[in-house]
Order: C-alpha cells, then sequence, then structure tokens
C-alpha cells in the first residue's frame, strides 16, 4: 500500500457533512427556538465537550472569520484553549480573546459582559437541548408537547419552585420563550446572562451535538424567561464589584484564596476584565503613580492575573 | 485552588507529553506494534471494530495501541475518523447462510444440518491462569465442507413455527437507515435499532439483556444458533450492472428463538431476537438478540414493564462514545453554574433560617404550654 494510510479531510468535517450542518441551521433560523434534528457527526472530543458547537462552527467559519472561544467565560479554561487550538490546526482560522473582535464566539456556559454586534455569530455548546427534559424524559413525548405548545409541565415546575421556596429555584439553563412560540433551553448560561439573550443584535446559533439537535434565535428576536405576572422571572444579582477591575453588573466568580474560607470574587469574563483594568490602570498610572505598585505586591491579585497576562503573550 | 483550571495553553501540552511517556512504559523493554495487538489481541480488536462501526483490524489495533487500552478511548478515535470517511453506498446483505463457519452452535437441537462446530471458544476452558501460553500445532483443515449449514430458524421457518423473516409477498429488501448520517428520531425502525445495537456498548447490553432473563421483561429465549466465520461483502456498482466482491469480514450471528403464544389475530409462534456483530463477539451478539427480541414489544402486544423493553432509553443510553463523553464532561470546569446555584443556596438557607427562627420559637411555645399543661394536671392530681 502507497501513500498514508489515515487521511484527514481539510477542515476536519467534509463540504457535505457542513452542507447538512447549514440546512439544518437554517431551518432553525426559520423556526425561532424549534429544535432541530440533525445527523451529529463525531469530531475529535469527547462528546459532551461541545462536540455540537464545534461542528456548527466547523460549518459557518470562513477564512475571513475571527474566532473567539469561552468557557465559564473565560478564553482560558483548558477546554476553551483546546478547542480553539482545534480550529487553528484544522481550519487555519484566526482566533482572537477579545469580545469585539472575534466575528464567531463560540462559548460554553456565558454570554460576553461587551455588547454583541450585528457582525457577529453566537454559538453556543448545548448539553440537554431539551428544556423539558427534566420534566418529561421521553423524546417522543416532548416533542409532542412542543407541537402542541404545551408547556403546562414548565409553568407548574416553575409554581412548584414558588410554592416551596418561595422563588424560583433554577439559576441557570433558565427556561425562555422564543419569539412568543417555543420553550427553548439557553444552554447552561446563568440566568444573569438570560436578558442580554432578548433582542440581541448578534445571531444565536445552539449544538447540541451528542444529543443530535441544533436550534437557533435570528438577530433581534424576543427571548422573554419564563416568569408569572406576580413572580416575574428575576436574573441573579452581585451585590460587590469585581475585586480585579472593580466592574459592577458583571457576572462574578468566587474564588477561594485559602482554607480559612477566604474568597474573593472577579469577573468570570477574562476579556472583560483584563480591558477594564488596562483602561482603568492606564487611567490611574496617569493620575496616581503609586497606586499600581501597591497592587502588584499583592500576592493574591499576582495569582489571579498571571493567567489573563499569559493570554495577552 | 479553581484558578489553577486557568492558564491551560502550556499545561495541556505537558499532560500531552506525561501521557506519552506512561504510555511507553519502561524504554528498556520493546514497544508493543500494532500487528501483534491485531493478531494477539483479536478479541478486543473485534470490539473495538464493533462499537467504533469500522471494520478494520489494523486501524483498530493502532487506536487501542494510542488510547493504551482504553477500549471506549480507541472506539472513539475510531469513530472519529470514521465520520471524516466518503460513503460510497450500500453494500449487498451479507448471506450468513453461505458463511463457512468456524463456529457454530445451536442450543435448541442435538444435531443440525451440516453439524455443530465448537470453532475457537472459551466455552469449557477451565479457567485456570497459567504461566506461560501454549500454541499447540492445529491441523489445518484439508478441505472446506461442502455440506450446507441452513439456519436453525430457516429450519423452523419452513413449518412456519417461527415468524419468517420477511413478509411472504410484496417485499422488496428496503435500503436500510444509517443512524451516522440520518437525524435520529424516536421511534425507530428495527433496522435502525439493530444498528445502534450493533454499535452498543457490549457491558450495557449485556446487563440489558442480563435483566430480561431474570424477569425484567421476560422472553423465554433459546439459543437458536450462534454462529463465527468469514463472509464476503458485495457491492452492486451500477456501471458493472451486478454486484462485485469487495472483501471480506469476520462476523458473529446469533439468532435467539422466543416463545411467543400467539393473540387473537395470530397463530401461536416462536418469534426472533437478531444479533449480529464484526469480529468474535459472541457475548454481544447474544446481547443484543436478547435487547432486540425485548424491543419488538409491540409488534406482539406486550406489556412494557421493564427497562430493555423501553427503545429510547435503551437506544439512547446505549453508544458509549456518547455516554463517556458527557459522563466525564463533568471534569470540566461548571464554576459559572456552580456559582449560580451557590448564590440561590444562600438564599435559600437565609430564609430557612430566618422563617426556621420563627417556626424554632413557636415551637418553644408550643412545648411551653405541654409543660404547662402537665404541670396543671399534676396540680389536678
Amino acid at each position: 500500500m502507497s501513500g498514508p494510510r489515515i487521511v484527514y479531510n481539510e477542515g476536519y468535517l467534509d463540504e457535505q457533512t457542513k452542507r447538512v450542518v447549514r440546512r439544518a441551521l437554517l431551518k432553525g433560523v426559520a423556526i425561532p427556538g424549534f429544535q432541530v434534528p440533525f445527523a451529529s457527526r463525531e469530531v475529535p472530543m469527547p462528546r459532551g465537550w461541545g462536540t455540537g458547537g464545534v461542528q456548527v462552527t466547523a460549518s459557518i467559519i470562513g477564512p475571513d472569520d475571527t474566532l473567539k472561544v469561552i468557557d465559564q467565560g473565560a478564553d482560558d479554561t483548558t477546554n476553551a484553549v483546546s478547542i480553539r487550538a482545534f480550529f487553528e490546526k484544522v481550519a487555519g482560522a484566526a482566533s482572537t480573546t477579545r469580545t469585539d473582535e472575534a466575528t464567531i464566539i463560540q462559548t460554553r456556559h456565558r454570554i460576553p459582559e461587551t455588547p454583541l454586534t450585528d457582525n457577529q455569530i453566537m454559538v453556543y455548546q448545548v448539553p440537554i437541548p431539551e428544556p423539558l427534559r427534566f420534566l418529561e424524559p421521553r423524546e417522543t413525548e416532548t416533542r409532542r408537547l412542543h407541537a402542541l405548545e404545551e408547556y403546562g409541565l414548565m409553568y407548574v415546575k416553575l409554581y412548584e419552585d414558588i410554592a416551596r421556596y418561595g422563588h424560583i429555584a433554577k439559576t441557570y439553563d433558565y427556561p425562555v420563550l422564543v419569539n412568543n412560540r417555543y420553550v427553548m433551553a439557553p444552554s447552561p448560561i446563568p440566568s444573569f446572562d438570560n436578558p442580554k439573550m432578548h433582542q440581541s443584535p448578534a445571531l444565536q446559533l445552539f449544538g447540541a451535538g451528542r444529543e443530535k439537535r441544533i436550534y437557533a434565535i435570528p438577530p433581534y428576536t424576543d427571548v422573554e424567561s419564563l416568569g408569572f405576572d406576580d413572580y416575574p422571572f428575576e436574573p441573579q444579582r452581585f451585590e460587590q464589584p469585581c475585586e480585579i477591575c472593580e466592574s459592577t453588573e458583571v457576572y462574578l466568580d468566587e474564588v477561594l484564596i485559602d482554607d480559612q474560607g477566604g474568597v474573593m470574587f472577579v469577573c468570570s469574563d477574562t476579556d472583560h476584565c483584563e480591558r477594564t483594568l488596562t483602561a482603568r490602570e492606564l487611567d490611574q498610572s496617569n493620575t496616581d503613580q503609586s497606586n499600581t505598585d501597591q497592587s502588584s505586591t499583592d500576592p493574591i491579585t499576582d495569582h489571579i492575573t498571571d493567567p489573563l497576562t499569559e493570554v495577552n503573550a | 485552588m479553581y484558578v489553577a483550571v486557568k492558564g491551560g495553553e502550556k499545561a495541556i501540552a505537558n499532560a500531552h507529553a506525561l501521557l506519552a511517556k506512561r504510555g511507553r512504559g519502561s524504554a528498556d523493554a520493546p514497544r508493543i506494534d500494532y500487528p501483534q495487538i491485531r493478531d494477539q489481541l483479536g478479541v478486543l480488536v473485534s470490539r473495538v471494530m464493533a462499537e467504533g462501526s469500522l471494520y478494520d483490524p489494523e486501524l483498530a489495533a493502532k487506536a487501542l495501541l494510542q488510547a493504551q487500552g482504553d477500549v471506549l478511548e480507541a472506539v472513539t478515535l475510531l469513530r472519529s475518523y470514521r465520520t471524516t470517511l466518503p460513503r460510497f453506498g450500500i453494500t449487498v446483505a451479507v448471506d450468513t447462510v453461505g458463511l463457512p463457519a468456524e463456529r457454530r452452535v445451536s442450543a435448541t437441537f442435538k444435531d443440525i444440518p451440516g453439524g455443530q462446530q465448537l470453532g475457537a471458544t472459551f466455552d469449557y476452558t477451565h479457567r485456570l491462569l497459567a504461566e506461560d501460553l501454549e500454541t499447540p500445532d492445529v491441523a489445518t483443515p484439508t478441505a472446506p465442507v461442502d455440506e450446507p449449514m441452513p439456519r436453525v430458524t430457516d429450519l423452523l421457518g419452513a413449518d412456519a413455527l417461527i415468524e419468517r423473516d420477511r413478509p411472504d409477498e410484496g417485499w422488496t429488501d428496503p435500503d436500510p437507515g444509517d443512524l451516522t448520517r440520518e437525524p435520529t428520531v424516536f421511534p425507530m425502525s428495527r433496522a435502525e435499532r439493530l444498528q445502534a445495537l450493533s454499535r452498543g456498548d457490549e457491558g450495557f447490553l449485556l446487563s440489558l439483556g442480563y435483566s430480561t432473563q431474570r424477569g425484567f421483561g421476560n422472553n423465554h429465549p433459546f439459543a437458536g444458533e450462534v454462529r463465527v466465520g468469514e463472509v464476503e461483502v458485495e457491492f452492486f456498482a451500477p456501471e458493472i450492472g451486478h454486484a462485485v466482491p469487495i472483501g471480506r469480514i469476520e462476523l458473529t450471528e446469533c439468532q435467539m428463538v422466543n416463545q411467543f403464544v400467539g393473540s387473537a389475530d395470530q397463530a401461536p409462534q416462536f418469534t426472533r431476537g437478531y444479533g449480529l456483530v464484526f469480529g468474535r463477539a459472541e457475548r454481544k451478539a447474544m446481547s443484543m438478540s436478547l435487547v432486540d427480541r425485548t424491543l419488538r414489544h409491540e409488534e406482539f402486544s406486550e406489556r412494557v414493564v421493564s427497562p430493555a423493553q423501553d427503545e429510547e432509553f435503551v437506544i439512547a443510553h446505549s453508544d458509549n462514545v456518547e455516554a463517556a463523553g458527557f459522563v466525564e464532561h463533568l471534569k470540566l470546569p461548571h464554576y459559572v453554574d456552580f456559582q449560580a446555584e451557590l448564590g440561590l443556596i444562600r438564599s435559600l438557607r437565609r430564609e430557612f433560617q430566618a422563617r426556621h427562627g420563627t417556626e424554632a420559637s413557636a415551637t418553644s411555645t408550643s412545648t411551653s404550654t405541654s409543660t404547662s399543661t402537665s404541670t396543671r394536671s399534676e396540680e389536678n392530681a
């Protein structure tokens, strides 16, 4: 036998498969919030690690695109690094960590803090695309419920939460009603991010590889988080600012800093944090030199900012 | 510290280097080469081919080597390669009657046309650990026995004692579904189900099959026939106008014969469960045929009472590439969602404690009331 035995296609997915995915995407865009079954392929990473998002991104990415990949809001979490490296390798795609420079943002569990524009596409990695799954495990049944727009189960669940806990006990993957028709799982983003989906100028695509479903929200579509008139949807709030960049109204990660229960709250969106910090430091160094010296002697802050500066490099 | 999860590029490279080193073991010992795995760990290679859905012993052996013996990892490697290959078409259905069986046993009849043949089997070996492995000389068979080996189920079928494997008339072989190229939608056709089962995890199918024997989906099976051997694969090429052989593959086939008492419309008849798997994979083929039969409950108006009868439960969870990936994805950082849950549980606990504080005082009030009551009754006494 001559030539290498094992040959992979350029860009990994073959054109035929990209077409299959694109057709599903088009159908998804045409029926906002509807889960389109598609022949999900294996991709060279485990199922459940973003294989749906990877297939969507692989099918829409072109030579002019700039890709940003985040996991938990961060560009430098291991899986985000791994997926970005995959596309750099197989698609030769340009990549960035800056939200405002990206044309495609593949994400797991967050929507960036920086407002999106109509030149951008969000690609969500979705573990369980069916919002009714934990209320009704059978696909045959849930598809029927969606077809009949029968969402009583979901409202009963939310009502029971209120009866039991005093408020809706759903903090992430908080169900939304898309275009006033389909109840949709927004993927496990915190409910903090839900309002960003409503009337977003960016196209939002959702890929569930293991579950073999694709769905979409076209730009400027109504996305309403479920609630009741007397118990409306309430996104999470953080009272404190980020301890690195002092941003408020952003999603924060709680970082344990010692074994005495000490914690600090920092931005989950590393790009936002880094840019806010840079802007603030620039401001400060213009006015007061000594302040920056003080912050760099803090060992904790040093530890946290280390990986952030690594991304810069 | 969770922050350690961040900052990964260098960490990933280092981890992969360490992984390669662990896989190499001692540098003094020679590296295993894939032909050794292909030839000496044939049963393992069969499993990787079956669950990887790709008949290629060489690639399966390479995958096993690369995966350091992790079967599911090897299956994932093979699948991720397979999915990039073009599909030229569908072969002609393989003819397992013509399969010159290296092994063929039936539990339903003492003697069968063509005879029983033990072949290469672990059955009846004494499972005693051996210090050294011996390879006795085995005479190569002089000439292939030309006696036909009809399937046991076909013999039963001649007397209509068992359901036919296709309708009597008006039947043309339909193109099978292909779950790897078509969207998965439930309920499935039996052909799609069989494909899913054939690709499914051996351990999962074994346990499900076992559960049906133990009363969770009673189906009274008999191993009608198990046969292992190589079969020719033919492909119909429109340019040529007839089927051309494109190669040979080793298969294990199991036909399970199951009891069925009949219904108002159907005369009592035995029913079938079918298993077909790449390579030497008897346990898998048998498990598959048990589960296949169990999943056919609708055709026989059987009551659905057990997990193995539930198509969505069985098929959606039989794929070990999907199962392994999703279970293991729990290793990925989840701190955004966890943060959201932390926030919620803190507020719920605050509310509970506020409530509990008032309830606790209410309880103590009632206790004091009962104490005062008993005091009163004592006074009364």
